[in-house]
């Protein structure tokens, strides 16, 4: 599998205390590990299983995965925006990999 | 040795014909709603779930069972003092039945989120929010799935 690439949108700039929303999605196969290959064998399970969100260090949003999200998990979610900073993007792979994603965000 | 007739040679090629397709369909157990309901109470530590303030939404028809669109809301303030602490989506005829847990905190603005999940076959989904006070609410829709998910 491709290494899994993230993508997010946040709007670049908010009023102080806006609620804006966000949207992400990663390229990812989810594997559930209830498929078979054409031996029969069982496919072992290889999911994001964790995808959080934090805004200047404080956790904004968190996601736990079961093998039911479709592949290329998507989220669209909602953040209030108190101040000018960056969100970061968390996502945690079966595998032990995680990958991130940072937006800036500006408050006029 | 028995003489392998032509008669006997159709006979078992059938058999093994039949052996075969067994063989390839029943893959996992599929979960019940009783398993369902078992996941729910111990996310909500044994709490039966009001109606109300949680709005589920889902296509009544899924084509594709592979990405089904969900959306779950939540009528709450977001306030420090009263917010929504998590959310846990359910599938009733899924192998497993959990499918996803939401959560939130008073920075999430509005408790509501959107994502794609799968489904085996036709089946409830059921959304399940947790308050930061400790009282639950749930929603259930049904949704039909065309061509089923979680496959191969």
């Amino acid at each position: 599998m491709a290494t899994p690439r993230p993508r997010v949108k946040v709007p670049s700039s908010a009023s102080a205390g806006e609620v804006i929303t966000i949207k992400t999605l990663i390229s990812h196969d989810m594997e559930s590990g209830q498929r078979k290959d054409k031996d029969g064998n069982t496919i072992p399970r290889e999911i994001i299983n964790n995808f959080t969100c934090a805004f200047n260090g404080t956790k904004v949003f968190e996601c736990e995965l079961d093998p039911a999200i479709s592949s290329n998990p998507y989220f669209e979610f909602h953040a209030k925006v108190p101040e000018s900073g960056t969100f970061t993007f968390t996502w945690k792979d079966d595998n032990g990999e995680t990958y991130t994603e940072e937006k800036e965000i500006e408050v006029g | 040795m028995t003489q392998l007739t032509r008669r006997k040679l159709f006979t078992l090629a059938a058999g093994a014909g039949t052996f075969a397709v067994a063989a390839n369909l029943p893959r996992a157990a599929y979960a019940t709603p009783e398993d369902a309901a078992k996941a729910i109470s111990e996310f909500t530590g044994g709490k039966e779930p009001q109606s109300g303030r949680i709005t589920l939404t889902a296509p009544e028809i899924a084509e594709n069972g592979n990405t089904v669109p969900i959306s779950i809301s939540v009528d709450s303030e977001m306030t420090e003092g009263d917010f929504v602490e998590s959310v846990t989506l359910m599938a009733e005829g899924n192998p497993n039945p959990e499918v996803a847990t939401f959560l939130f905190t008073p920075m999430s603005g509005k408790a509501e989120a959107t994502t794609r999940i799968r489904l085996a076959k036709t089946q409830n989904v059921v959304a399940v929010a947790k308050m930061s006070d400790g009282s639950v609410y749930s929603d259930k829709k049904e949704v039909k799935v065309t061509i089923g998910g979680c496959g191969g």
